[in-house]
């Protein structure tokens, strides 16, 4: 029996104490306060934000599985559906980098292979505090380890993703990890259908290791102590995750699965309830029958271990002897641990003893829901009203060479060097693309994803930011061709229980929604962070968008590169030269973020992803003006492009023009007997379009202002290595 | 008659799938072969693909070269029959004494994927046959323990016997001698670190790969005279 001091160290609090006595009509067992105090847990309940998420537009004639499962699922191609998921990983990272980002890439995997997909490709939204820090460069090391270290040994390809650096991540890094996957044979769902039907948990034994990772960790800020909770973070045996998806994989083909699902957050409690609750049935687990680790556990501990690299199969008698041959032989083990059973209710044994008997739907859907309160803060305005941080440079030449060597905007090679990122044959544009572009396995057909989440916006406005998001996400995909066709999202937030936290969170999910609404992209799913804070300062808010197209052929894929030389470059979209506020400028110039964002103009945006869409066949060239604006955006385009170009700006103050950060503007290149056609169908879409001049030669040349292209390829290339060869401190 | 090729899979082995469509493009047949079986039917190619054949768990190859399978990969090529080990494949190869030397870490302490360029330093072997001497190949590597090394004396017979065939045009991993690819003595084993098989289509950026899976099927159809 329990005590209430016991509940709060759990993380329960006496209210939710209080309804969990009245939903058994007794006192909790301590097994049973465990399970609740996991499913009931921020992380796995959404109890915060559940009541903003409703407001989400999720479904379209391309979803095919909505929230609320494993992973979304999308139709892109006819008969090819994919899994997209991000998912977050920041607290474990954070505590012990290289295997809190391991594990993170543990986590969706599963996600994705609950599905029945096979897992194709990774993409990694990163925050760091700034790298002057050795402590920052300890954990930038670490993740990028932790990541290469398990992405790679699975063999799944990191194609892409974010390396961004703030002050306000330096002691709540960000580590959000999205993932692709497409379903080789049969979609699979979560279910536990069938009373008699065998329980089979399958992969790594269950130790000690990540007890509370949902509870302790995931769902509470930190302090100067949070090093005490490195327990807390579960390690990751990549080598056993590769054989997990090789065998998963062929049970599914093999049609010897009634349902499947992943172990996660709040271990075997997980998937035992939300399982049977989504399917009317009960389960009776024997917990003596958990292969384990170690020995003398505790019931409780078997019940929310987060032990990596385990799912939950459910099996019919007839198909278990095959199920445990086909383990045995990817050299996994099996364990049946229990049966599917009328009763609604999972029951929990150990030693003979009944440790646990509760309702299914009440661990999995009967968790609190709050509306917490909320409150637009104060400071807010004085922010609007400041100055966004636009003022000139001292020098134009020295401004964009600052910014080419900008953390934010330099070449991140160090970082995706160290990820297998072409394993499957798939990658036709990889990691510094707009958007990777996959290949799917055996088709013509390939998708176009990436991650965007630009903080600074959020933090002035989060509304606005949380559009520019989704609006950035979706023209980054369109600039390869691709058709954007729905999100997943990771929420990343303070502490939800301050009212400020808690606006500027319904303010973004607002945001998501009204965009993916415009834009015809609904979410399918994701993941919400809260309590990023230490010390009681939280991070900007974080809303990060993976946005998932569809190109009908890999091989008509837009890059971001000059093609050729002497093709046209054209600016699709209108500069607005007072357009600073939280501008990548204003950051490394003047070291200032403020101002108020513009609004972005969806009906605009969804006539430039038209054009980029419709025109992909006339384009050699098409890249997003995103942080530096138009100067670096060109800059970008020729070095990838290994070309200059040589153009006169648009009439206006010349810094001004360089680096305002309008949205819904694209630089696209193309042959010169192309562009008639090219600004005839922007007249057709009321798209602002304007000839800037062409490419080839050997500097970045824009008629004000002139540098060698390869001064803009120095700084940009050794920026990151160079900062991260100083010394690193745990 | 197409060459056939078995694709030995350890568990933790993860490009088997893609040497197997590289190869089945350029006309082989190809089938995968589990690391307990005891024996290989008659193929005329054995390819031990990348990965983490066990993990890697305690060294690369370290435990691979335990497998089942690698009494029959040995017989394989004392047979004089063509075997090739690609990146965890040339770890294994060396851990098991089938190819001289070790793979140590990369000098930079990092994981590296990334293009390399390979200049053909022997074309008198079956898997370079398809290039001329000093031609440069664009193919990726991606490992972190790549850095090849052996002893004095070895790498003057090995030189002196042309083993080395495959040299790096700008060593990425500190590399001996900038060697990325060797063969043995008998010029039958080829253990390389860049993967051939993520090189064969001009979309994913070259396809520098055939040349050298190409020369080892037209070695299969017409056999290079012992030298």
């Amino acid at each position: 029996m329990t005590s209430p001091a016991v509940h709060r160290e759990l993380g329960l609090t006496d209210d939710e104490f209080e309804s969990i006595h009245a939903h058994l009509g007794r006192e909790p067992t301590f097994t049973e306060l465990a399970m609740f105090s996991v499913m009931w847990s921020e992380h796995c309940s959404y109890k915060s934000s559940r009541v903003h998420l409703q407001g989400l537009p999720t479904s379209g004639p391309q979803i095919l599985v909505g929230p609320g499962e494993g992973a979304g699922i999308v139709e892109v191609a006819p008969g090819v559906a994919v899994a997209w998921k991000i998912e977050s990983h920041n607290h474990p990272s954070f505590v012990e980098p290289v295997n809190g980002a391991a594990t993170g890439i543990g986590g969706i995997v599963r996600d994705i292979l609950s599905m029945g997909a096979r897992p194709i490709a990774l993409m990694d939204s990163l925050r760091f505090g700034p790298l002057d820090d050795a402590h920052t460069r300890y954990l930038v090391d670490g993740v990028v380890n932790g990541i290469s270290s398990y992405g790679n040994s699975i063999g799944v390809p990191t194609v892409g993703g974010e390396t961004i650096f703030e002050h306000c991540y330096a002691e709540n890094p960000l580590v959000n990890v999205a993932c692709l996957g497409v379903i080789e044979h049969a979609l699979m769902r979560g279910r536990a259908e069938g009373p008699g039907n065998a329980v089979v948990l399958i992969g790594s034994s269950t130790g000690r290791d990540g007890i509370g990772g949902a509870s302790v960790l995931a769902s509470a800020e930190f302090d100067e102590a949070s090093g005490d909770k490195r327990p807390s973070v579960q390690v990751g045996d990549p080598f056993t995750e590769k054989l997990l998806i090789e065998a998963s994989l062929e049970l599914i083909r093999r049609g010897l699965l009634v349902g499947f699902q992943d172990l996660g957050a709040g271990g075997i409690s997980c998937p035992t309830s939300e399982m049977t609750a989504k399917s009317g049935t009960g389960m009776r687990i024997d917990l003596d029958s958990v292969h384990r680790r170690e020995p003398a556990m505790e019931p409780f501990e078997v019940m929310i271990s987060e032990s990596q690299e385990r799912m939950l199969a459910v099996v019919e008698p007839r198909h278990l002897t095959d199920v445990l041959a086909v383990c045995e032989r990817w050299e996994l083990t099996a364990s049946v641990i229990g049966e599917i059973t009328d009763s609604a209710t999972v029951e929990v044994s150990s030693a003979g003893e009944a440790v646990a008997e509760v309702r299914a739907t009440a661990l999995a859907d009967e968790g609190p829901v709050y509306n917490r309160a909320m409150e637009r803060p104060g400071w807010i305005e004085e922010l609007h009203a400041a100055d966004p941080g636009g003022g000139a440079p001292e020098s134009l030449a020295g401004a964009l060479l600052d910014l080419l060597g900008a953390p934010d905007v330099c070449s991140k090679h160090w970082v995706w060097e160290q990820y297998d990122h072409m394993i499957f044959l798939g990658t036709v544009q990889g990691p510094g693309s707009d958007a990777a572009v996959i290949r799917l396995p055996d088709r013509e057909e390939a998708v176009a994803i990436s991650v965007d989440g630009p903080g600074r916006l959020c933090y002035l406005d989060p509304y606005r930011g949380a559009i520019a998001a989704v609006a950035e996400a979706a023209r980054n995909v369109a600039c390869t061709g691709a058709r954007p066709l729905a999100i997943t999202n990771c929420l990343n937030f303070g502490n939800p229980e301050k009212p400020e936290v808690m606006w500027s969170f319904a303010e973004a999910v607002r945001g998501i929604g009204d965009a993916a609404r415009a834009l015809g992209t609904p979410v399918t799913g994701g993941n919400v962070s809260f309590y990023n804070e230490t010390n009681g300062r939280a991070i900007y808010p974080t809303p990060v968008i993976g946005m998932l197209g569809a190109l009908d052929s890999a091989r008509r894929a837009v890059g971001l590169g000059w093609r050729a030389d002497d093709d046209a470059i054209v600016l699709l979209g209108l500069t607005d030269p007072s357009h600073f506020a939280g501008s990548q400028y204003a950051k490394v110039l003047h070291g200032i973020v403020a101002g108020r964002p513009p609004e972005v103009d969806l009906d605009a945006e969804r006539a430039l992803i038209r054009q980029l869409v419709g025109n992909a066949d006339l384009l050699h060239s098409a890249h997003d003006l995103s942080d530096g604006g138009l100067g670096v955006a060109l800059a970008e385009a020729s070095i990838a492009g290994g070309r200059g170009f040589s153009i006169d700006l648009p009439a206006g103050p010349t810094h001004e023009v360089l680096f305002s950060e309008s949205p819904t503007r694209v630089a696209v290149s193309c042959a010169v007997d192309s562009v008639d056609r090219l600004l005839e169908r922007a007249a057709d879409l009321r798209l602002h379009a304007t000839v800037l001049g062409r490419t080839g030669g050997d500097a970045l040349d824009f008629g004000a202002l002139s540098l060698p292209l390869k001064d803009g390829i120095a700084r940009w290339s050794a920026a990151l290595p160079s900062a991260l060869s100083d010394s690193i401190s745990p | 008659m197409s060459a056939r090729v078995g694709i030995v899979v350890f568990p933790g082995s993860n490009c088997e799938i893609d040497c197997r469509r590289a190869l089945d493009s350029l006309g082989a047949d190809t089938t995968m072969v589990w690391h307990t079986e005891k024996s290989l039917p008659d193929f005329d190619l054995v390819v031990l693909p990348g990965g983490f054949a066990h993990g890697d768990y305690l060294r690369t190859g370290a435990l691979a070269r335990f497998s089942p399978i690698m009494d029959a990969v040995r017989a394989h090529a004392e047979a004089g029959k063509y075997l090739i080990g690609i990146c965890n494949g040339f770890q294994v190869l060396c851990e098991a004494g089938l190819l001289p030397g070790a793979l140590r870490k990369n000098s930079g302490l990092k994981f590296l994927c990334k293009w390399t360029e390979l200049r053909v330093d022997e074309t008198d072997t079956p898997f370079t046959r398809r290039a001329e001497r000093g031609d440069v190949l664009k193919i990726p590597i991606n490992h972190f323990e790549g850095n090849w090394y052996c002893e004095p004396d070895a790498l003057e017979s090995m030189r002196a016997n042309g083993q080395i065939v495959l040299r790096y045009t700008d060593n990425p991993n500190g590399s001996l001698d900038d060697a990325a690819g060797i063969v043995n003595e008998a010029r039958n084993v080829m253990g390389l670190m860049p993967h051939p098989e993520r090189a064969c289509e001009a979309l994913l950026g070259s396809t520098d790969g055939t040349v050298l899976f190409g020369s080892v099927l037209d070695s299969v159809a017409v056999p290079v005279a012992a030298s």
